[in-house]
């Protein structure tokens, strides 16, 4: 019969398959190694490019299951090219019509019995990185952030060093010798997002009456891209993340940085009644003043960011004076209101927020 | 059976005025003319879907484009999933079901033909509703437009406080109406295949499509329930002050995702199980072998039915739930990939040793194999829990199911569509064009779900309006909006090839493909009552039977 034929072929293609699978399998371990070793800050959010250890977890997974999925595919596929070129019908030939074969109870026990094994590997291996990521108990050396999101920015908090920030979160480099990884409570304040930089975690929601959590631990210094990846509303898409792993000096001096109260500059004077006299005070807080809204981004220390607007401009002049003037141009559908300030008020307050190191 | 019904032929009924031929349509409750306007009603619903599509992609082919405003992408992106899944997939495919079944088991309509006609309606109206939200959701506070909450709407989006005015009212109402037409067609398709069977035809001798039919509607029974029962607890926050999803009252956004995926998982294999249904009924008839393991092609598709309902919080892998739970629903997930694998090797196995004739059909059904293989394979890397940390909410996934919607699905559909058409029509595509449409629509689908995969990867979330260029996700878009274009070309020529030879192709016959369940026995297209006197079976092919008496299938199974 035709399926002894069958058979032994489809067990050649399939030593054939696992000698090119090996082959690439330790091409991918190679690989995992050298990205574990190199992996840096990227301007492209590569997951293949893990520079924290729950993502480097998930790297490695990824790598094992890429290899048996791309195995099954070369095994599989070439079955069905080979039956699709070898079994046509040739020309317009009329012939008898072909053997007809209802089926093999041996073959279709292998192809039942064959999966399972693949499923149970699988399984075990994913079960493995699920435990050693969410189990994941922190030393006391941790550092401990809550992060809130709210339509369409993130707010962190540092219950033990008394820090409040947004959109950018600083976090210390954590050495293998000495970890320090950051463990993050996960909380909403409105709808649900989701907390995603590819190269330093996989992502989690934050959903509103609930409590997630997740950890980083980072190995190499630099600015991680990431953004909400959870439909959150309008502007979804430019709720953007930036997570600064710095250096363990450059952390404690951001962090006392990040403690003093905000600057009092009489030379701002004007600029600052403005904020505190307009509805400003009702969202946003300034360390030190009247201003004590908790509905927008904590303001005390804005200019020690990059960006404003989550992420949607770069921090300058220009655009922190659009910004206040109308937030729609930049980031349309955002919650902030447009001020109708006067040019010379505009400007006032604009230099008042620039003070605010 | 007797040979009287294959002689049969079409009874032409005389030409009336377009008022009657009208009155006709609307209130038929005929199986095949109802089956048609479900595939009519799908396909114009599938056009807007499409349109959608086209505006979402024309939005994306650059960084920072201004094609469309935030809050309408938000509405197209809503617009799309919900028309595609509930007014395109769903229809064409109980469209397809309700036309063939009847025929396939030898019965002259379904159960309950009445009931049959208000399901369709009520899905119909659904649709409209759906789309009347376009103009007809602006509330008194002025926040109309279609609905902006994403097509599985999650809570608390979809609260009073998050979402003004009707939009959201409309999409409940419409998935709540639709709801009830689909579990009306649920439960005529499973009392027809149950009660009206011709003789001869026990379950061991049913065409696999209807078997098919038989676990899809069961489970259409079994989870469009809770999805419909969700919509009301939405409509009583709603309207009446609940606070089952209202997150601002103390009510659950987490409830709302083990509802809308209970029913969201298991509705992935109520698409995808008409499809092997339409697999089943292809493969062996362009290989010219009967089916390769038909019982264990029956059991291996129970076994989805089954095993497809514990998978749901897949889809909720990042939603936090704890280690245990997560494992629990990494298993299920693989599990659920043993039998689906069991169903290609089965197709492999019934082309193995055949002669394989590659018409439009087989064309698509072996497109199919492929595609498919490759969205099962991204489903294992999605369903590994970690992986999936990465992979949820991001291009990737979104490549992942457009690839078996699409790469599987719709290309059995299209296979389905040349494989009945002559049945349905009278008439004979045109070869060459489907052949055309094949090639340029591989081509339009490998470059668009091909390369969405990699800004994914990359990590560029789904439903994002825009993004800023140097994040590596440039290039990509723009190949995948380039695709689409390749794809809406490829399926002008498909209408137009079905248009042009509806009245202009060649005469059919009954049975054009050699074929040998009993639609092809009747006359194409098949009279109201489909059989003079109703068959009597023997085995799985009857007319296979009656073609070759000297080796009747009967002797063998």
């Amino acid at each position: 019969m035709a399926y002894a034929n069958l058979r032994k072929r489809a067990w050649c293609r399939c030593r054939h398959a696992l000698a090119k699978g090996i082959t690439f399998l330790g091409a991918a371990l190679l690989c995992a190694q050298s990205s574990f070793a190199f992996a840096q800050a990227s301007p492209i959010p590569n997951i293949f490019k893990p520079a924290s250890t729950p993502a480097d977890a998930i790297h490695r997974l990824s790598l094992f299951v890429l290899t048996i999925t791309g195995l099954i595919f070369v095994i599989v596929g070439g079955l069905l090219i080979y039956a699709v070129v070898k079994f046509r019908r040739r020309g317009e030939e009329d012939g008898p019509e072909p053997a007809p074969v209802y089926g093999s109870n041996q073959m279709e026990l292998a192809w039942t019995v064959v999966p399972c094994l693949i499923v149970l590997v699988l399984f075990l291996a994913t079960a493995r990185v699920i435990y050693s990521v969410q189990e994941a108990v922190p030393p006391a050396t941790a550092v401990q952030v809550t992060a809130i999101g709210h339509q369409f920015w993130w707010e962190f908090r540092y219950p033990e060093l008394g820090v409040v920030t947004a959109n950018e979160l600083h976090i210390p480099v954590s050495n293998p010798q000495n970890p320090t990884p950051t463990f993050i409570k996960l909380l909403s304040a409105d709808t649900d997002h989701s907390f995603w930089v590819p190269q330093l975690a996989g992502k989690i929601d934050l959903i509103p009456n609930r409590n997630n959590s997740m950890w980083l631990d980072p190995h190499a210094t630099g600015v991680y891209i990431g953004q909400c990846a959870q439909y959150c509303g309008t502007q979804h898409a430019l709720m953007l993340l930036r997570v600064y792993v710095d250096s363990p000096e450059d952390f404690a001096r951001w962090v006392a940085a990040q403690k003093q109260p905000a600057v009092a500059n009489d030379a701002v004077a004007k600029g600052r009644r403005i904020f505190e006299q307009t509805a400003c005070i009702n969202c946003h807080a300034v360390s030190g003043t009247a201003a004590n809204g908790v509905f927008g981004p904590d303001l005390t220390h804005l200019m020690s960011r990059y960006t404003i607007a989550s992420g949607a401009a770069k921090n300058t002049h220009d655009n922190l004076k659009l910004w206040i003037h109308s937030p729609d141009s930049l980031k349309p559908g955002s919650l902030m209101p447009a001020m109708n300030l006067n040019a010379q008020d505009l400007d006032d307050l604009t230099t008042y927020l620039e003070t605010l190191r | 059976m007797s040979t009287e019904s294959i002689a049969l032929t079409g009874v032409r009924e005389p030409s009336r005025a377009f008022g009657d031929w009208l009155t006709s349509w609307i209130t038929t409750v005929d199986h095949k003319r109802l089956g048609i306007l479900y595939i009519v009603f799908a396909l114009l619903f599938l056009v807007l879907g499409g349109i959608e599509a086209t505006i979402i992609r024309i939005q994306l082919i650059a960084p920072l484009n201004t094609f469309v405003s935030p809050r309408t992408f938000n509405r197209m992106f809503t617009m799309h999933g919900t028309t595609m899944i509930f007014f395109a997939a769903m229809p064409i495919l109980f469209g397809f079901a309700n036309y063939f079944v009847p025929l396939m088991i030898g019965a002259r309509d379904m159960a309950f033909p009445r009931l049959n006609a208000l399901s369709f309606w009520l899905t119909a109206f659904g649709g409209f509703l759906l789309y009347f939200s376009f103009v007809g959701a602006n509330g008194l506070y002025g926040a109309g437009g279609a609905p902006d909450v994403g097509w599985f709407a999650y809570a608390p989006l979809t609260s009073k406080a998050f979402s003004l005015g009707h939009s959201t009212d409309f999409w409940t109402l419409s998935l709540m109406v639709s709801g009830f037409g689909s579990i009306g067609t649920g439960v005529n398709i499973v009392a027809t295949i149950v009660s009206m069977r011709c003789p001869g035809m026990t379950f061991g001798k049913m065409p696999l499509f209807a078997w098919l039919n038989l676990v899809v509607f069961g489970m259409v029974l079994v989870v469009v329930s809770p999805l419909t029962a969700a919509q009301l607890m939405l409509c009583v926050d709603r309207f009446l002050g609940g606070h089952f999803f209202d997150t601002q009252a103390g009510g659950s956004a987490v409830l709302w995702m083990h509802f809308f995926w209970f029913f969201g998982h298991p509705e992935v294999y109520i698409l995808v199980i008409p499809a092997f249904a339409f697999m089943s009924e292809i493969v062996p008839v362009f290989s010219r072998k009967p089916i390769f393991g038909y019982p264990i092609m029956v059991g291996a598709t129970v076994a989805i039915g089954f095993v497809s309902m514990t998978v749901w919080a897949h889809h909720m892998f990042t939603v936090g739930m704890s280690a245990y739970g997560n494992s629990f629903f990494v298993i299920t997930t693989m599990i659920v990939g043993i039998p689906t694998g069991i169903k290609i090797f089965n197709w492999l196995g019934t082309m193995w040793g055949g002669k394989i004739i590659f018409k439009t059909p087989m064309l698509f059904c072996i497109a199919f194999l492929f595609q498919f293989l490759v969205a099962g394979l991204t489903g294992i890397m999605l369903g590994a829990a970690p992986f999936d940390w990465q992979l949820a909410g991001s291009y990737f996934l979104v490549a992942h199911f457009h690839y078996v919607i699409v790469g599987a699905i719709l290309f059995a559909l299209f296979g389905a569509f040349y494989y009945w058409f002559p049945k349905m029509s009278g008439r004979m595509y045109n070869e060459t064009l489907g052949k055309v449409h094949f090639w340029l629509f591989v081509l339009g689908f490998h470059l668009t779900f091909d390369f969405m995969h990699i800004p994914g990867l990359l990590g560029m979330p789904r439903r994002i309006y825009t993004y800023e260029p140097g994040r590596g996700w440039e290039v990509w878009n723009l190949i995948v909006t380039i695709g689409a274009v390749v794809q809406g070309i490829a399926i002008l020529i498909f209408v137009s090839n079905l248009l042009y030879s509806m009245f202009k192709g060649k005469l059919a016959g009954n049975d054009p493909w050699d074929a040998w369940t009993l639609e092809w026995s009747v006359a194409s297209p098949p009279p109201e009552y489909n059989f003079l006197t109703i068959p009597e079976v023997r085995s799985r092919r009857p007319l296979w039977d009656i073609k070759h008496p000297e080796d009747p299938d009967w002797k063998y199974e």
